[in-house]
């Protein structure tokens, strides 16, 4: 995440131009955003419809699906009696991802998990923006002691390692797991501090120019002001920080839960289906080394793609908030038709003679008065 | 000097935070955290007399003495290195940290050097040679980027571990081969460790690069706009310091950064011990939550901060010695 | 025959071309036909089209317009440092090199055609550039005696260590500066000190070319004014040619040997110093030159220009300027005013009220003046005719 607003030179006004045009259009129309917006759709589906298509419970086991094979050295033949091992079963039309050596649907488990990831995820970045734009604006905008004492509690939460705070909090709060809103207030703790000092130092830039100087001096009230004036130019800083930070709670969710630490759904209470409880189960089950990839796979998967989604549509933003990011210049059609790089290098403007030049002449013929 | 001087009154805050959190979230955590704990330890069958009492302790129950005194104590103790006793571990708990910090820290260290060494080069050709190539790697690196730590290593232990189906090149458990060979200064000992950090390291690697890629070219990428790099090229100089001049500036704020992405990384490894059980910090916090061992958990806590913040302290250092300005300031 | 790696900053340096002869006769850069569009295809911006324009051996050019007139994008392209989304179209940059050593004339170099080692072998040892704003031109985290080093060290490899470090002393000493001031880093001086700084490295090579791209725009008028004349000071030593860019007119006046004007990416009117300010013939310039009260001499009347400068993207047709100029004619909006000599001057004008029948009005038909005055003289005051 970059926060540089940039200015550009004066060098170059027609290129300011060149990119004004398309700044409007530039957020929707780039492949990577595309590419993220689609992903975060579907997610987003599945998060509300997740329940409600899911074949099964999440929770229900049936004998019937795992293949019970007979421990070597026992049952018929022996003097052991007859003991058996469960074995999950591989994706077929019944369960399209196969089965868990517990006996579920793994398929089910998957779309029943999104919600509570996505939604984790969502709400713990709405209160960590919250507290951010509290905290990081309030601190830029005022300054001096309030500023000196808003900034040292941020660069504190900076600086103490996130992961293991929230295993501290989480481990004394075992209540967590089993509510969205808790788990998510604890994320947001350790979440708010890196978006509030970008804030804080956009605001820090904004405090000073003219429209925040002339509503000042014409009287407006401090509060009015950090709301009408600084706020919406903080926007794209804010939505960048706010996807980096669904981003980091969805991993923080997904982290505590593999730890074991956000509750089981088998237990009491009982915690929330989600992806890093799937893959706890995995872990704890040995998939990997079972060769269960259609158990342990499908989750980490939904993780990393739900990832790239966010990651990918904050490539836009990044790139809207500073143009100098972008890939300036020409399509790649055009660059391919004429052979030449699309991003030129730097100090060797590229040549591309459309015209044929005749060698001027510099005749003073026709037009003397 | 003023600068690194407040930068370390941040961070004994921040030591200070950390250590009065752990302190404090026993004792003011709603309930009867006792009982609960007790039963859940008892539940899972492992919790006798002297987990009992451990768990008493810790949470200061029955305890008759005021908030304000056990503090003290407990400030006192932490002086004295002294961070509890186990009873999980049946050991001190800062002696059970010393044995653990050396594995966590050579594996964090080699690793996340590393990761940040290739990421910041491989940033600087993405941002110089834009084109074709930063059309795949860009959205490669976010992909790796998103992927969570453990699942990376569970996919690294598939392909290359000997626990895994396919290659088997690599061991992936433990931090050395613990049937085969002797501790102690021997060869098979020390290449049992290379070899076993092998596949830990490159998780931790991969899944931090794209970070670093990411930060060094969006940086370089906007460095490249200066003036200063523009007129190395006009004096004519070689492209190579032409890139130099850029790189060396860009790099300035990603070192800047570099609090923010060590606490990832830590968060990472934390989870990737976990998966290859090796014997680093990470793995016996893991452990310790589920022996419910509240003692070592907070010890665990304690340590894992006060080395981010002393790894903050280094890059804060370095920052002053490669920034002129600052330097200045300082 | 061995060239000199370097000169004797005392003595003077190859013989500077005679005031008097026309400008063009002797040129050592000259631009033909130069197009540069940012972006391409469709919505491509046309920020320079078709500019023809020469600079004389030792001369001082200046180029004039607003901001965003493409007078810098001119510079920057015709030596390739254009940045992307820059694209030049047509045309050729001759240099016509001329060898230190002998002063015989060297192959002519075009630029526009040259690769990516020819155009280093030039760069800086021949054509030198000071930029706006120092600080951000010189290197933050090297100190100048290092930024010199590595100048020196990549274009003069025969050139010791300590040898290395005296020539850049002496550099700093010509631009008024102390030798001690190489240990500093950039962010260590003030304003002006980093400008000097940067033009005693543009001298380190002894070029043959200085492109000044607003070299004391960022600069008191003080400052500013005392590096030009040292500038200048130098020129009349050294020898270099300058090319001049800056939205203030009156800089040129005093400085530049000729001046030349653009406006929407086109050159408008291009003549010796003294004859574009004391009789413009186009009305542009006459405009510029009347939109801030001059602060001695005679009174005009304040008139500026009306209206604003145009939409890059979408010019008018005809003359550019025709929506804000007074007397426009039908003409002037359909077809666009190439930039041709007038009869009986050496000066160049793209209008068309000098043009077959038109007759320009009297304000535009001012008498020339005889000789052009010498640059010393206190021509106008610096805060006049400020274009921007």
């Amino acid at each position: 995440m970059t926060i540089n607003t940039t200015i550009l030179s004066e060098q170059s006004p027609a290129a300011a131009a060149v990119v004004s045009t398309s700044r409007a259009l530039r957020l929707p129309r780039s492949p990577k955003v595309i590419a993220g917006l689609v992903i975060l759709a579907v997610f987003a589906v599945i998060a509300i419809i997740g329940a409600w298509i899911a074949p099964y419970s999440p929770n229900l086991t049936n004998e019937s699906w795992v293949q019970h094979v007979l421990v070597a050295g026992t049952g018929p033949g022996t003097h052991i009696k007859a003991d058996y091992y469960p074995l999950p079963l591989p994706p077929s039309g019944a369960h399209w991802l196969g089965t868990t050596v517990l006996a579920q649907d793994v398929w089910s488990q998957l779309l029943v998990s999104t919600q509570a990831t996505v939604a984790v995820g969502l709400l713990a970045a709405a209160i960590s923006t919250v507290l951010s734009i509290i905290v990081g604006v309030t601190a830029g905008y005022l300054g001096g002691g309030a500023d000196e004492g808003l900034s040292l509690l941020g660069n504190v939460f900076l600086a103490i390692p996130g992961l293991p705070l929230l295993i501290v909090l989480a481990d004394y709060v075992p209540a967590a797991g089993t509510s969205i809103f808790l788990v998510s207030l604890i994320i947001a703790i350790t979440a708010w501090a890196y978006s509030s000092r970008v804030l804080r130092a956009q605001t820090l830039s904004l405090r000073n120019r003219d429209f925040v100087e002339a509503a000042r001096v014409s009287g407006e009230g401090r509060f009015r002001i950090i709301v009408v004036e600084v706020l919406p130019n903080l926007i794209p800083i804010v939505a960048a920080s706010f996807l980096f930070t669904t981003l980091y709670a969805i991993g923080a969710y997904v982290a505590i839960s593999f730890l074991g630490l956000a509750g089981s759904p088998t237990s009491s209470p009982p915690g929330l289906w989600n992806w890093g409880e799937m893959l706890r189960e995995t872990f704890a089950n040995d998939a990997v080394r079972g060769g269960w990839w259609w158990w342990w796979a499908p989750p980490g998967l939904c993780i990393a793609l739900l990832g790239t989604g966010l990651a990918l549509l904050n490539f836009g933003i990044d790139e809207f908030i500073n143009p100098r990011l972008r890939v300036a210049g020409l399509s790649r059609k055009a660059a391919r038709t004429l052979g030449i790089s699309r991003r030129p290098k730097l100090g060797l403007t590229p040549v591309v003679r459309r015209k044929v030049v005749s060698p001027t002449v510099t005749s003073p013929g026709s037009s003397t008065s | 000097m003023r600068a690194l001087a407040r930068r370390l009154g941040v961070y004994l805050l921040a030591a200070w935070v950390a250590i009065t959190v752990s302190f404090l979230l026993p004792r003011v955590v709603p309930g009867n955290p006792v009982a609960g704990a007790i039963a859940r330890a008892q539940s899972s069958g492992i919790c006798n007399s002297i987990c009992v009492r451990a768990i008493e302790d810790q949470l200061g129950f029955n305890v008759h003495t005021s908030l304000w005194v056990q503090y003290v104590q407990y400030l006192g103790n932490l002086v004295h290195g002294n961070l509890g006793f186990s009873w999980s571990e049946n050991a001190q708990v800062s002696s059970l940290i010393v044995s653990y910090l050396p594995w966590t820290l050579g594996l964090l260290g080699v690793a996340t050097i590393l990761s940040f060494i290739a990421g910041t080069l491989i940033g600087v050709v993405l941002a110089w040679r834009r084109g074709a190539f930063t059309d795949w790697l860009l959205p490669a690196a976010t992909f790796f980027q998103s992927i969570p730590y453990f699942f990376l290593a569970l996919v690294l232990v598939l392909i290359f571990g000997e626990t895994g189906s396919l290659l088997k090149w690599f061991p992936s458990l433990y931090g050395y081969d613990i049937y085969g060979v002797n501790p102690g200064m021997n060869l098979p000992y020390i290449a049992s460790i290379i070899g076993h950090a092998v596949l830990p390291a490159l998780t931790v690697i991969l899944a931090s690069m794209g970070g670093f890629i990411l930060a060094m070219r969006n940086q370089m990428v906007t460095t490249m706009d200066e003036d200063y790099v523009l007129v190395a090229r006009a004096k004519g100089l070689r492209t190579g310091k032409v890139v130099w001049y850029a790189a060396r500036n860009a790099l300035l704020p990603c070192v800047s950064n570099f609090s923010v992405a060590i606490s990832l990384v830590v968060a990472g490894q934390i989870l990737v011990e976990i998966v290859f059980n090796y014997p680093g910090i990470g793995y016996h916090l893991y452990s310790a939550l589920g022996a419910l061992d509240y003692t070592l958990v907070q010890g665990i806590f304690v340590v894992i901060t006060l080395v981010v913040l002393a790894a903050n302290l280094i890059a804060d250092v370095i920052y002053v010695m490669i920034d002129p300005r600052a330097r200045q300031d300082a | 025959m061995s060239t000199p790696v370097v000169s004797d900053l005392s003595s003077p340096g190859p013989p500077v071309a005679p005031r008097d002869v026309a400008e063009g006769a002797d040129p050592v850069l000259e631009i033909r036909g130069l197009c540069v569009e940012y972006g391409f295809g469709d919505d491509a911006v046309h920020a320079v089209s078709d500019c023809d324009l020469s600079l004389g051996r030792g001369r001082v050019l200046g180029l004039a317009g607003e901001s965003g007139s493409g007078k810098s994008t001119l510079a920057m392209a015709a030596i390739r440092l254009l940045r992307s989304p820059g694209v030049i179209t047509a045309g050729e940059v001759l240099f016509h090199s001329r060898s230190a050593a002998d002063g015989e004339p060297a192959p002519t170099l075009d630029l526009l055609a040259a690769g990516e080692e020819e155009l280093r072998a030039v760069r800086w040892s021949e054509i030198a550039i000071v930029l706006q704003s120092a600080l951000n031109a010189l290197n933050p985290v090297s100190t100048i005696g290092a930024q010199f080093d590595e100048l020196l060290a990549t274009h003069r490899p025969g050139l010791g260590r300590a040898s290395r470090r005296d020539r850049a002393g002496d550099l700093l000493e010509l631009v008024g500066m102390t030798a001690d001031r190489l240990r500093s880093y950039p962010h260590e001086m003030s304003g002006g000190m980093r400008q000097r700084a940067m033009i005693a490295m543009a001298l380190a090579l002894d070029p043959q070319v200085m492109i000044l791209d607003e070299p004391t725009t960022a600069l008191d008028v003080v400052t500013q004014r005392e590096i030009l004349e040292e500038l200048m000071g130098l020129r009349d030593r050294l020898g270099f040619a300058a090319l001049f860019i800056t939205h203030d007119l009156s800089l040129l006046v005093e400085f530049a040997d000729d001046i030349a004007v653009m406006y929407a990416g086109r050159l408008m009117e291009r003549a010796p110093a003294a004859s574009l300010f004391r009789a413009p013939r186009l009305p542009y310039t006459y405009g510029l030159l009347h939109c801030f009260p001059p602060m001695h001499g005679e009174r005009y009347r304040m008139e500026g220009i009306p209206g604003s400068p145009p939409d890059m993207r979408d010019l008018p047709p005809g003359c550019a300027f025709h929506p804000r100029c007074q007397w426009a004619m039908p003409r002037c909006r359909q077809d666009v005013p190439k930039l041709e000599p007038l009869a009986e001057s050496r000066r160049e004008v793209a209008c068309w009220l000098h043009r077959d029948d038109a007759t320009a009005p009297a304000e535009l038909t001012l008498p020339d003046p005889a000789v052009a005055q010498p640059r010393t003289a206190p021509v106008i005051d610096a805060s006049a005719g400020r274009a921007v």
